[in-house]
């Protein structure tokens, strides 16, 4: 890591200010809070994966000590209450639009997964509420469920609007030469790869405390958003027909999200709703298992993948074909995921011609899945750089050698790929010399024969990945059947005294915001990081943004952040002209003051700023009194952060286990504001992309029941999973924005599978081992192992 | 959690005593507590052994006395067994992580049988004495079943002996997901005989597994077990592990426990 700087700027790897709360557990979660009179519902979910509900009996239940109401999807729809709507749709091959069935908040009339919510039950106490919930009975009819993605278009219809259960049928490319390049290739390699399905498992479980003021009409929603005002406008303006003036959206500290908090779900939406029939706030928590059964889950692909190649091994042409599992319903991202942020990352850091890809959205009776993080990404690279390992090999070529003479030349940029995306900067040959240098990629042979004197397989996988993140241009996005613009928003108030106070539309939910903004704006103006204050999450208190996904809310929300600064610092100028009795062109502000060239005269921050609130000696001919500038700033393009990640894995052959022993990534972020926390978010990302290549896998059973909800099988990484992780950067800054800042958030997450998974296949290689899909239990593994020593044997 | 009822008892006999009316001993709550709070148990009584006064280790000559409400942390951490019987400490040492070691209690435990947990196959693979509030029983009569064992309805273990012997190791195989043991075999060597107790493979709990004890009594060497096999049909299948695997493994881990021995 970067040494540290003694100063608070840009650069400076200075602790997060937000950690001593969140060590200390002075955090303030939505479950935290609680408003006066305030009664409990308890959901009850649906325990089928598919059925009709035929009748609900809730007489017994409604005479239950401290059962105030109780509501089902009849009283949703007599209130005409709508659903989640979905954020981003697509159009279809034929041109048709995306399948959107509807999604009431209450089951209505049939169940479409365990967890489904079917009936909420309001009660005084939430221990009332679930001893009621036992006595609501509820009869189904049970219908045939779909589990298996490969075969859910011939099973049983899920939505009367949904054919073949399919959502959608999208394409991107040119299939013509495509197909022209795999025909004329002299190689052609082949791979069936599964990315398997994840529960998020953030931290802090969803909650929602809402509350109805009679007097003036109005709401307020606590909830465990990533993004406030988005839920503020789906549940005012689609949900509840809520004026958005009378609906306050507050996500306090949140405590991990992963993606799964984007989503506006149907519990809040409840809570909302019933508060103001109630008259009394409402407040629900999930518990884990519900966490399990019913967060949105993440990636869940099957990807049919051929690739081109010339004489020379040169890549001509790629063709991907992608099933996508969607769930149940559609969820906020579910379309986009899969489609917009997946098929045009398919050329890598690669130079390939001819690429077309066709995804298709497929309905099944599991929980929703959606934008998990890396959203797309992941299973992107995952194929790619897979992929990529297999045809080094099928050629005989080194991967890493392989990849070198693929990459996209670094005098190519800006480089335009034949799926959409133009690459603005980057150079992919300098990150992955400098991580093959850290790993001691040379030594590896040598580090290989002594592990097998051991009786151990040693392997050695990289990952070379692009993604795009920092979404997005909105008129882009809008092209692409984005419904939200994409842009971000923030407010600079400069208090009289000099203090300063930053109103974000991002949200911090784990990402360090409090310092890294704070960093930004005391780099600008000259002041110490604890002279900021950085508020984000409540729609009453900040400007309209879109909050924090898709590793935006640097790219995007810094840069509408230092835009802000920038307005404060050029009114300042002319104030501090004014005072100093100067031609605004004559001041020159740096090092946080403002002087005159020529002279000795000199204002700080804080003499401008109570000019500005105590205004007596002003230019009010030029200027309105006060120091507080709002900035939107809607990106030019998307960011490309990109790097290699190399893993080094031994392999127990007697009992299949996996170990990672060594990790070297070299990551190009552009400029790092700081790089601590830079690298924490290198490192979770890693570790969560361990997770999904060792260790995750959520299982349904043929019946549609969940069989990993709980820790006891659902296996997520632990610290003693991961080794120490040799981390490094180099750095091609962002064309694009003026910070020359890309996104990290997600690219550890995006980078890592792949380059495990290629490791645990270079152990085995000498064995005959070729495939591993994920994770690479070590049930798997062993039985692999076996498999091919009995072949070896039996040749 | 449904509502419930909390008595603190005094003594052994006051237990026993809110045992005959139904109550349900409560120790270290790191399995009754979850069952509790998933709604899958609804005792009207919890029984709080913390002052009964059943935690302590005491060294009986021949064996250790480990007290009933003893937890894994002071198992672990305790020089007497540390010294007397290591393999037993480490056991311990491994169950779980920190939180639940300073909570769950060796009667806890024992009582519960699950059949994935570690103590059982210490208590069956040293041989020891599960002392209750009425009698003394064998480990070999103790464990009956999964989640099952000899313990009447009002009886309550007070305390769990376990002999020294000259060798003895535990290895375990740990579920990747919960770290309860998928596989976990427990081998002591004393008086010229050799006990293997197997925990987390089989439907039926914690078992000995006959050809193994004769073909290490006859040779201490995990050279003697090429070749040896666990019965198929009677291993745990589950996502984690299906029946052959577990078997492969239960020899494995007998392997290397007479390695580390
Ligand atoms: C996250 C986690 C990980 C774990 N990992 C492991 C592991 O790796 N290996 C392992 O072996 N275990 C593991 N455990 C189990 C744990 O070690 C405890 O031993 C176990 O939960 C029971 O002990 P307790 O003291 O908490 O008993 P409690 O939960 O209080 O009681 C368990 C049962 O025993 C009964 N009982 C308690 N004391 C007595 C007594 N003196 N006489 C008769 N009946 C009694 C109770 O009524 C109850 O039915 C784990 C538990 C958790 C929560």
């Amino acid at each position: 890591m970067p040494e540290g700087t003694t100063k608070d700027g840009i650069g400076a790897a200075l602790r997060r200010k937000e950690d001593k709360k969140f060590l200390t557990g002075s955090g303030r979660y939505t479950a935290d809070i609680s408003r006066p009179g305030q009664l409990h519902v308890h959901f009850i979910r649906s325990d089928h994966a598919h059925a009709k509900i035929t009748s609900i009996k809730t007489d017994a239940a409604a005479k239950a000590d401290g059962v105030v109401a109780i509501y089902t999807g009849e009283d949703v729809a007599a209130d005409g209450i709508g659903g989640p709507i979905c954020g981003w749709v697509v159009t279809n091959r034929d041109g048709s639009p995306t399948n959107e069935p509807p999604h009431p908040i209450l089951a209505n009339g049939k169940v479409n997964y365990v967890g489904d919510h079917v009936v909420a039950v309001i009660a005084e106490s939430l221990q009332q509420a679930r001893d009621a919930a036992e006595l609501v009975d509820i009869s189904y009819e049970v219908l045939a469920p779909v589990v298996d993605l490969a075969s859910a278009a011939a099973s049983m219809q899920i939505h009367e609007n949904v054919p073949n259960n399919m959502y959608f049928d999208f394409e991107l490319g040119d299939e013509a030469a495509a197909e022209a390049a795999l025909a004329d290739a002299a190689t052609v390699v082949e791979l069936d790869v599964r990315n398997n399905r994840l529960v998020p498992n953030a931290l802090e479980p969803r909650a929602a405390l809402a509350e109805y003021d009679p007097v003036d009409e109005s709401y307020t929603l606590f909830t465990t958003s990533q993004n406030p005002h988005l839920t503020r406008l789906v549940i005012g303006a689609f949900m509840l027909s809520i004026p958005e003036s009378k609906l306050r959206v507050v996500a306090p500290d949140v405590g991990g999200g992963f993606g799964s908090k984007i989503y506006v779900y149907p519990e809040e939406a409840v809570c909302t709703w019933v508060s103001k029939k109630l008259q009394r706030p409402i407040k629900w928590t999930a518990d884990r298992s519900e966490s399990f059964l019913a967060d949105a889950h993440g990636r869940d692909h099957i990807n049919k993948v051929r690739m081109a190649l010339d004489a020379n091994n040169r890549i001509t042409g790629l063709r991907v074909d992608t099933l996508a599992n969607i769930g149940s319903y559609l969820s906020a991202f579910s379309v986009v995921t899969p489609t917009i942020l997946h098929a045009p990352l398919l050329s890598g850091c690669y130079e390939i011609p001819a690429i077309y890809t066709n995804v298709r959205g497929m309905a099944t009776t599991t929980a929703p899945v959606d934008a998990y993080r890396g959203a797309g990404r992941p299973e992107a690279t995952y194929l790619l750089e897979r992929v990529m390992d297999v045809a080094a090999r099928q050629v005989g070529m080194d991967p890493a050698e392989f990849r070198r003479m693929n990459f996209i030349p670094k005098d190519a940029f800006p480089y335009q790929t034949p799926v959409a995306l133009q690459y603005d900067i980057g150079d992919y040959e300098a990150p992955l010399d400098k991580a093959l240098d850290m790993i001691d990629y040379k030594g590896f042979e040598a580090r290989r024969a002594e592990a097998a004197s051991r009786g151990k397989y040693r392997g050695i996988g990289l990952s070379s990945y692009i993604e795009a993140c920092g979404i997005a241009p909105s008129a882009v996005a809008g092209a692409l059947g984005a419904r939200v613009g994409l842009y971000e928003s923030a407010t600079v108030r400069v208090d009289p005294t000099g203090t300063v106070n930053v109103m974000t539309g991002t949200h911090s939910h784990g990402q360090g915001h409090d310092t890294t903004f704070a960093q930004i704006v005391a780099d600008k103006l000259g002041i110490g990081v604890e002279q900021v204050e950085i508020i984000h999450g409540d729609s009453d208190k900040t400007p309209f943004g879109m909050g924090s996904y898709g590793s935006r809310s640097l790219a995007v929300g810094g840069s509408a952040i230092a835009k802000a600064v920038d307005k404060v610092i050029d009114k300042a100028k002319i104030i501090a002209a004014h005072l100093m009795e100067a031609a605004d062109s004559d001041v020159v502000f740096a090092d946080g003051k403002f002087t005159v060239a020529g002279t000795d005269k000199e204002k700080v921050l804080s003499d401008i700023s109570l000019a500005a609130y105590v205004p007596h000696n002003y230019p009010h001919d030029r200027l309105e009194p006060g120091l507080e500038e709002t900035a939107f700033y809607d990106p030019l393009n998307f960011t490309y952060p990109s790097g290699t990640h190399i893993a080094e894995v031994e392999i127990d052959p007697a009992t299949g286990v996996v170990q990672l022993v060594d990790w070297a990534c070299c990551d190009d972020f552009g400029n790092l504001i700081n790089p601590m926390i830079v690298e924490g978010q290198v490192h979770g990302g890693i570790a969560q992309g361990v997770g999904q290549a060792l260790l995750e896998n959520a299982a349904y059973d043929e019946t549609g029941q969940l069989i990993t909800a709980s820790y006891m099988d659902y296996c997520m990484p632990r610290a003693d999973d991961l080794p120490d992780f040799k981390v490094d950067y180099t750095v091609t800054a962002c064309t694009h924005n003026d910070l020359g800042v890309k996104g990290c958030g997600e690219a550890g997450a995006i980078a890592s599978p792949p380059a495990l998974i290629n490791a645990v296949i270079n152990a085995l290689t000498p064995i005959g081992v070729t495939d591993m899909s994920m994770p690479a239990s070590p049930e798997k593994v062993w039985r692999a192992i076996n498999d091919a020593t009995q072949a070896q044997a039996a040749e | 959690m449904y509502q419930t009822n909390y008595v603190k008892a005094a003594s052994t006999e006051d237990a026993v005593g809110h045992l005959a009316k139904g109550g349900q001993l409560l120790a270290g709550g790191m399995t009754l507590i979850p069952t509790m709070k998933q709604r899958l148990a609804s005792p009207e009584t919890v029984v709080d052994l913390a002052g009964c006064g059943l935690a302590g280790i005491e060294d009986a000559g021949d064996s250790i006395r480990i007290g009933a409400m003893t937890r894994h942390v002071d198992v672990a951490e305790s020089a007497l067994v540390q010294n007397a019987i290591p393999a037993l400490a480490a056991l311990a040492g491994g169950i779980g992580d920190r939180q639940v070691r300073n909570r769950g209690t060796i009667g806890g435990s024992v009582a519960n049988n699950d059949p994935s947990a570690c103590y059982p196959a210490a208590v069956l693979g040293l041989g020891g004495t599960v002392h209750t509030s009425t009698r003394d029983i064998a480990a070999d009569d103790f464990f009956t079943g999964m989640f099952e064992t000899a313990l009447d309805e009002d009886e309550m273990i007070t305390a769990v002996s376990f002999p020294k012997v000259a060798k003895a190791a535990y290895v375990k195989f740990p579920n990747p997901a919960s770290r309860y043991a998928m596989v976990g075999v427990f081998v002591a060597a004393g008086d010229g005989h050799v006990r293997v107790a197997v925990t987390g493979a089989s439907s039926d709990g914690v078992f000995r597994h006959d050809g193994m004890e004769s073909a290490l009594s006859a040779n201490f060497d995990a050279a003697a077990l090429d070749g040896a096999s666990v019965d198929v049909d009677d291993m745990i299948g589950d996502i984690h592990a299906a029946p052959d695997y577990r078997a492969h493994l239960v020899v494995e881990m007998t392997k290397r426990a007479v390695a580390a021995c």
